[in-house]
């Protein structure tokens, strides 16, 4: 009975949107370089590095703010070196991929041991607070479970509206996409397909370095080794899970931060019975379920994955 | 600026370019280097003594290439199919996990019967796992690449569980590592008071074996067929899923293999810690090796010397042994551009 009665609690829903945050923003970021045409496995290493440049502004003095912003920098600097090696080069974007996450994730161990060579407990700062919505937040359920998150969350919130709104309303998001699925007609209406993709790309990395800063200045206050912990993979799972559309990502997103604070609980009531690495497991092992899942229905963008060479068929 | 498919191939390039891009990497880190206020040469100079400059150096550069070795070979064989296996640190735990299971006295058997039986059951258990994800592609047409990632993550879980349950040593002290496995299962060190072990010559015959096996056997060509163009393969009447099926369990268990020889060379149990990433580094080594075997020795060799050397370098120079991660993410980087350019070249225009 206990197990369902955490259903109902604000606190599961408050710490599951917690938890969905940086999985918004990355997702949201995959989600844009796929709907590009480009696969972006350096998402786990740009969200480290973003989790520590983000953190490590706001620990040599800088604002908060000023951290998020140097993250969202920071990744879409490694969005542009992974772009301009798989468009223009067009090499595979698997290796190119795993390699942006090995180079941006040992930068930053290594700046790390630079500026601390010799830290036992990890240095904090001052993250960001909840902020209360006026109104909204006296609501009695939603507003404890919603409105009284970090400001990061609210973003995220926010990020979807906007992506959505750019892919599907503007002309950038016609341009987005049409090079995603057919670059070569792409090219016929007089888009540069070339430059498309690299610039969504960085966008989309800039999305994933703010999703590592929440979690280094929202979700903790310091920066420690194999803190990422997979949240890129997963994200990557989550866009397939969401068919390549903002809206439906959010709510993947949110489904699965509701399954680990879920689990987060259950482990408190069976962890004497259960091994607490089962749970641990669940998220991964969820993540494989869902792209199983999903496998059936899934409309991949035509041209991900495949390089566009101007003239070439 | 656009690409242009180069009509000439010159030995020259396809030797220079490469070299090129290992000294692009030298040059990315000796800049990092002087950021943390050491001199660059001296870094290399205490790097390259401490990987290469006395026997006991390249001992350990030896020792720690086995398993990259094998790791390196897993990723090589089933890139060549376009099989994306990023779980070789997932298989590596599984081998070794098995060779636990069956090494710790479940099996008491002669050295000469055992070593051979427990390669097998290590392998078994590596391509299992790399199966799942490969089963899920051909039935489901689910991307490998994130179910390989996830299964890394997966992997090291159960690994830690069964530490801290079934396969917990009582004697441990409360620390989660397996027992020991038993002396008949333990490699034999090739020079008496080192540590480099028989896995080393078992590496290097899987090479040859792979070698083998990709120029003269009917799978090697089919794989290559397979890796080239999914669509002709299929044509040609090679039955695709079966063939990838079969690169994963040859990849898969080198990768088990990996387990294996780090268990019973080197550690003689089982912890958390017994793998550094080689799974991960497999993909490096098989890409600086272009996925030709006997490149990966060399590849292999090349990459644990980094690792041993930064080690060894980071105790005296204070430089954080991280450069390593960074000259071996930077170097395959700069390798597949440099492979781009002995096909293609740029024209500004």
């Amino acid at each position: 009975m206990a197990m369902l009665e955490i259903l109902f609690t604000a606190s599961l829903w408050a710490a599951a949107i917690r938890i969905a945050s940086p999985l918004i923003f990355g997702t949201l970021g995959e989600l844009i370089c796929e709907r590009a045409g480009v696969l972006n496995l350096g998402i786990e290493g740009i969200m480290t590095v973003g989790a520590f440049a983000g953190w490590l502004t706001v620990f040599l003095g800088g604002d908060l703010w000023l951290g998020v912003v140097v993250a969202a920098v920071v990744g879409a600097v490694f969005g542009l070196l992974h772009a301009v090696l798989v468009v223009p080069f067009g090499l595979s974007q698997h290796v190119t991929g795993i390699g942006i996450t090995m180079l941006a994730t040992s930068l930053s161990y290594y700046t790390y041991r630079l500026v601390f060579p010799e830290v036992t407990s990890p240095p904090k700062i001052e993250p960001f607070l909840p902020y209360k919505v006026p109104l909204l937040g006296d609501v009695p359920g939603i507003g404890p479970a919603v409105f009284q998150q970090t400001p990061l969350t609210y973003l995220a919130f926010c990020a979807v509206a906007v992506v959505a709104w750019l892919l599907y309303r503007t002309p950038a998001g016609l341009a987005i996409r049409t090079v995603g699925e057919n670059p070569a007609s792409a090219e016929a209406q007089g888009i540069n397909v070339v430059a498309v993709r690299v610039c969504a790309v960085m966008a989309g990395s800039a999305l994933m370095g703010i999703g590592g800063s929440f979690i280094t200045l929202s979700a903790f206050n310091s920066f420690f080794f194999e803190m990422t912990n997979g949240r890129g993979w997963i994200c990557i799972a989550l866009v397939v899970f969401g068919s390549w559309r903002p809206g439906k990502a959010l709510l993947g997103a949110i489904l699965f931060g509701l399954f680990d604070a879920y689990q987060l609980r259950l482990q408190q009531l069976a962890g004497a019975v259960v091994p607490y690495q089962l749970f641990l497991m669940m998220p991964f092992v969820l993540s494989i379920i869902a792209l199983i899942v999903m496998s059936r229905r899934v409309a991949y963008p035509r041209a991900l994955m495949v390089p566009y060479r101007k003239g070439e068929r | 600026m656009r690409l242009e498919p180069r009509t000439q191939h010159s030995v020259a390039r396809q030797i220079l370019l490469p070299l090129a891009a290992l000294a692009f990497a030298m040059i990315v880190c000796a800049v990092l280097v002087m950021v943390s206020g050491a001199s660059p040469l001296q870094v290399f100079g205490l790097m390259l003594k401490g990987s290469l400059g006395s026997q006991f150096a390249v001992l350990e550069t030896l020792t720690r290439a086995t398993p990259l070795i094998f790791t390196g070979l897993a990723a090589a064989v089933a890139f060549r199919a376009k099989l994306w296996n990023i779980g070789g640190e997932a298989q590596l735990y599984i081998g070794a996990v098995m060779t636990v299971v069956c090494g710790t006295g479940l099996l008491p058997l002669p050295a000469p019967v055992l070593i051979p039986v427990l390669m097998v059951v290590a392998m078994l258990g590596g391509a299992l796992v790399l199966s799942v994800p490969t089963f899920l592609k051909t039935r489901f047409g689910v991307d490998e690449v994130v179910t390989t990632l996830l299964f890394n993550f997966i992997a090291i879980l159960l690994v830690s569980m069964l530490l801290e349950g079934v396969l917990k040593d009582p004697m441990g002290l409360g620390w989660p590592q397996s027992k020991k496995v038993i002396a008949e299962a333990q490699l034999p060190r090739l020079i008496t008071g080192k540590r480099l072990h028989l896995g080393f010559v078992v590496a290097i015959i899987a090479a040859i074996a792979i070698w083998i096996i990709d120029r003269k056997s009917a799978l090697g060509f089919e794989m290559r067929a397979v890796g080239h163009n999914t669509k002709a393969a299929t044509f040609a009447g090679i039955p695709v899923n079966r063939v990838l099926a079969k690169t994963a369990l040859l990849s898969g268990g080198l990768a088990g293999l990996a387990g294996w020889s780090e268990v019973t060379g080197l550690k003689g149990n089982l912890t958390l810690d017994l793998s550094p990433g080689f799974g991960y580094a497999g993909i490096v080594v098989a890409m600086l090796a272009l996925l030709h075997p006997i490149g990966v020795i060399a590849a292999a060799i090349f990459v644990a010397a980094v690792f041993v050397g930064a080690d060894a370098m980071s105790r005296t120079a204070g430089v954080p042994s991280y450069i390593a991660q960074v000259m071996v993410a930077v170097s395959l980087l700069s390798m597949v551009t440099a492979l781009m350019l002995t096909r293609y070249r740029l024209r500004w225009r």
